[in-house]
């Protein structure tokens, strides 16, 4: 069975293209790229199917290095197949599944499951991420060797801050034995206990302890100073404030090996959005203010955060329902990620290439994912995108468990409109309103 | 007259006109508590459920005493945190006393947006009696009614208040309501006790106290707790006392005719001095007699049938 992608925008920033062009998928790969490609195959011919792709992009499927899949325990908020089809809702081929489930994914036992599960079950690629610290309680390191043989693509306390610096030193250097890259969730705890939001006027008027921008400046500082002098792989969880996209831009000047992601809720919300107590908008890093978000967006267009991540956290109602001291942190972004980023093109802030780059080639050169490109040969994990198409976001329609998102309701741009993965069709776009119609 | 606000969840959802309301109408209530029968029939047949979360002696009687003397059907449900933790979540609390047909819930909640929630849940109408550091909107308004009362308005006065402003959600509900009415504000505490962005409450910062009392009308005190001690906000209840304690030294720099509030209860000898407590500048009693009649027009105004008149 061959597959054309006729006539689409394809945009493979790993191989420098960005123009109308075929693409040719055989035996999930993808066989030819280029203008004309496709040569005369048209539909109706014996196995192939020609998909018509004249105004949209055609991608490489995306890569997402911070997904919670909540399996194996806490399978009521999500699993293995409810967040791999999400993530195919989202134009996702890739997620790295972050460790902290019940219990955390801190031994080659757990990571050798989720694999498991992922191959017979999961809709997407999935990568599991290992811990840090056992327990991710931040005091004795994972076995991370056995940890990489079984599948992790890098280790993370996520959720957690590797506080101690000792530790996180050590955990540089012995993650370095093995080319693994640390994932920090950047958080000093001691700046943040009882923390429900961002600190500033907002959180002051809600009467809401607040999570001050130092606590995530000062580690990441801290971090650089350590990734610097241990020539590990550093990669920073969640960037939010404009302190840290500073630190990252002035390390990279220096030629740190660092690399760094960013959400599309911090790009495009600000602490301004929690008033009312809107739970869905708890989120851990808080949503900051205008000046940092900015920041990140300059920081995403001009590559010091190279990569999108969606830092998925799906949650059940209960879970958002309720005082907001009670509300967990966390919201879902695998089906909303590309069409919230895309306003960022449309207004200008973000090239269309640099984009798409950040959530296909760089994150999978961050963690050295053998995937995000549409070379010939590459395995065919494609994205098309209609970057023109309204539709309004349903939390009802989302394939993953979780509801808990701040966008319900709002009329956005663009759509995933197919997503393959390894050459099959994963997700296919269905509008609401035609089907009521 | 009723009200169109079906809560009173904080000072911040409030106007100028609907602020101006609660404290007029209540005026009518005042002199109930002081007539040799003090009560009126306005809400016979109307369930108050006084829901509190936190311990409260004042204001929770307060509530329960404004009830009473306007005939409602009070119940008082103390609940401890430590059973909360154990027990059904507040949503479920709610829906179960939903399922009783209450008039009014009033809540008292550690929880910052407590009450919000709760009016999110309930047909009841919601009186916010304190939720965590957010607002405390009744005593903001019997604050207000007693400087009216002592001071004959609201307009272009100027009220310092001082000591953990970072913590207090009466110092929140105050600025706000004396903003509104066109007073001007002062908020004067250690930086570790003033919250960040502060300024976003158009008042002014001070970090001397004699400065911030210099020439003002009302001098209101706030409750500073043992715990932030522990929490490195504060060294000591001694230093804190010499900073920012008010003493009758101090409190010669206001106005000669200034009056001098604490919402309670007062730690004597940390944030404020016997003498100036029990000095007649001191309004600290009115405050709660204000209470009674404020807790009694804001029940009126939200349970009221429509065209109920205040005192029949």
């Amino acid at each position: 069975m061959r597959i054309v992608l006729r006539e689409g925008r394809v945009i493979d920033p790993a191989s420098g293209r960005d123009e109308v062009a075929d693409v040719v998928i055989e035996d999930g790969r993808v066989l030819r790229v280029g203008v004309g490609a496709a040569g005369d195959a048209r539909e109706g011919d014996r196995d192939t199917r020609v998909v018509a792709c004249n105004g949209r992009w055609v991608v490489p499927g995306f890569v997402d290095l911070h997904t919670h899949l909540r399996e194996p325990g806490l399978e009521y908020k999500e699993d293995i197949v409810s967040g791999t089809r999400a993530a195919a809702a989202g134009g996702f081929t890739t997620v790295c599944a972050m460790p902290n489930t019940k219990p955390v994914n801190d031994t080659r036992a757990i990571t050798e499951m989720m694999v498991a599960k992922a191959r017979s079950h999961g809709v997407v690629r999935v990568h599991p991420i290992g811990a840090i610290t056992r327990g991710q309680l931040g005091r004795e390191l994972t076995e991370m060797a056995d940890l990489k043989d079984a599948g992790c693509v890098a280790v993370s306390d996520d959720g957690r801050c590797v506080t101690d610096a000792a530790v996180m030193r050590r955990a540089l250097e012995y993650a370095r034995t093995f080319d693994l890259p640390v994932v920090q969730h950047a958080e000093d705890h001691a700046l943040t206990a009882g923390a429900q939001m961002h600190e500033g006027a907002v959180a002051t008027r809600l009467g809401l302890k607040g999570w001050p921008r130092v606590a995530e400046d000062h580690i990441v500082a801290r971090d650089l100073m350590l990734a610097a002098s241990t020539g590990a792989r550093y990669h920073l969880a969640h960037a939010s404030t404009a302190g840290s996209a500073a630190l990252l831009r002035e390390a990279r000047g220096r030629g740190i090996r660092v690399s760094a992601e960013v959400t599309p809720h911090h790009l495009t919300l600000t602490d301004e959005a929690v008033m009312g107590y809107r739970t869905a908008c708890k989120v851990n890093p808080p949503l900051r203010e205008r000046g940092d978000v900015d920041a990140l967006i300059d920081a995403l267009a001009d590559g010091t955060l190279d990569c999108v991540a969606t830092d998925h956290a799906p949650h059940a109602a209960i879970e958002k329902d309720c005082e907001f001291s009670e509300a967990l942190h966390g919201m879902v972004g695998l089906e909303t990620c590309l069409a919230l980023l895309l306003d960022l093109v449309r207004a200008g802030r973000v090239a269309p290439g640099r984009l798409v780059d950040a959530l296909t080639s760089a994150p999978a050169r961050a963690f050295g994912i053998d995937a995000g490109t549409l070379r010939e040969g590459a395995r065919a994990d494609v994205a098309i995108i209609d970057p023109d198409r309204v539709w309004t976001v349903d939390a009802r329609r989302f394939r993953s468990k979780g509801r808990n998102t701040p966008f319900e309701g709002r009329r956005v741009t663009g759509c995933v409109e197919r997503t393959f993965a390894s050459g099959v069709e994963v997700y296919t776009f269905v509008d609401a309103a035609e089907v009521a119609r | 007259m009723t009200s169109p606000l079906r809560h009173l969840l904080g000072i911040e959802e409030l106007s100028a006109r609907d602020i101006v309301q609660f404290l007029d109408t209540s005026e009518v209530f005042f002199d109930v508590s002081r007539r040799r029968v003090r009560k009126v029939p306005t809400l016979r047949g109307k369930t108050v459920i006084n829901l509190f979360y936190e311990a409260s002696t004042r204001t929770r009687t307060s509530f329960e005493v404004a009830g009473k003397r306007l005939s409602a059907d009070v119940i008082n449900l103390s609940v401890s945190a430590s059973s909360v933790s154990k027990g059904e979540s507040l949503l479920d609390t709610v829906k179960n006393l939903e399922a009783m047909h209450p008039d009014v819930i009033v809540v008292r909640h550690a929880s910052s947006g407590a009450a919000h929630f709760i009016a999110r849940h309930t047909r009841a109408a919601v009186v916010n009696a304190g939720d965590g550091t957010h607002e405390h909107p009744t005593q903001a308004l019997l604050d207000a009614f007693t400087i009216r009362r002592a001071k004959g308005r609201l307009a272009d006065l100027v009220v310092t208040i001082a000591g953990d402003i970072a913590h207090s959600r009466v110092a929140r509900s105050n600025a706000i309501l004396l903003r509104r009415l066109g007073a001007q504000v002062r908020f004067c505490a250690p930086r570790t006790l003033m919250p960040v962005g502060v300024e976003t409450y158009g008042v002014e910062v001070f970090d001397d106290l004699g400065r911030a009392v210099e020439g003002a009308d009302v001098v209101m005190m706030l409750r500073i707790q043992r715990e932030r001690l522990t929490e490195a906000l504060i060294p000591s209840t001694r230093e804190y006392a010499r900073t920012f304690g008010l003493n009758a030294r101090i409190l010669e720099r206001a106005k000669p005719d200034a009056i001098v509030m604490h919402p309670g209860p007062m730690n004597r000898g940390v944030e404020i001095d016997s003498d100036v407590a029990d000095s007649p500048r001191s309004v600290i009693l009115d405050q709660v007699e204000a209470g009674v009649a404020v807790r009694m027009g804001v029940l009126y105004l939200l349970a009221a049938e429509a065209g109920q008149s205040p005192l029949s």
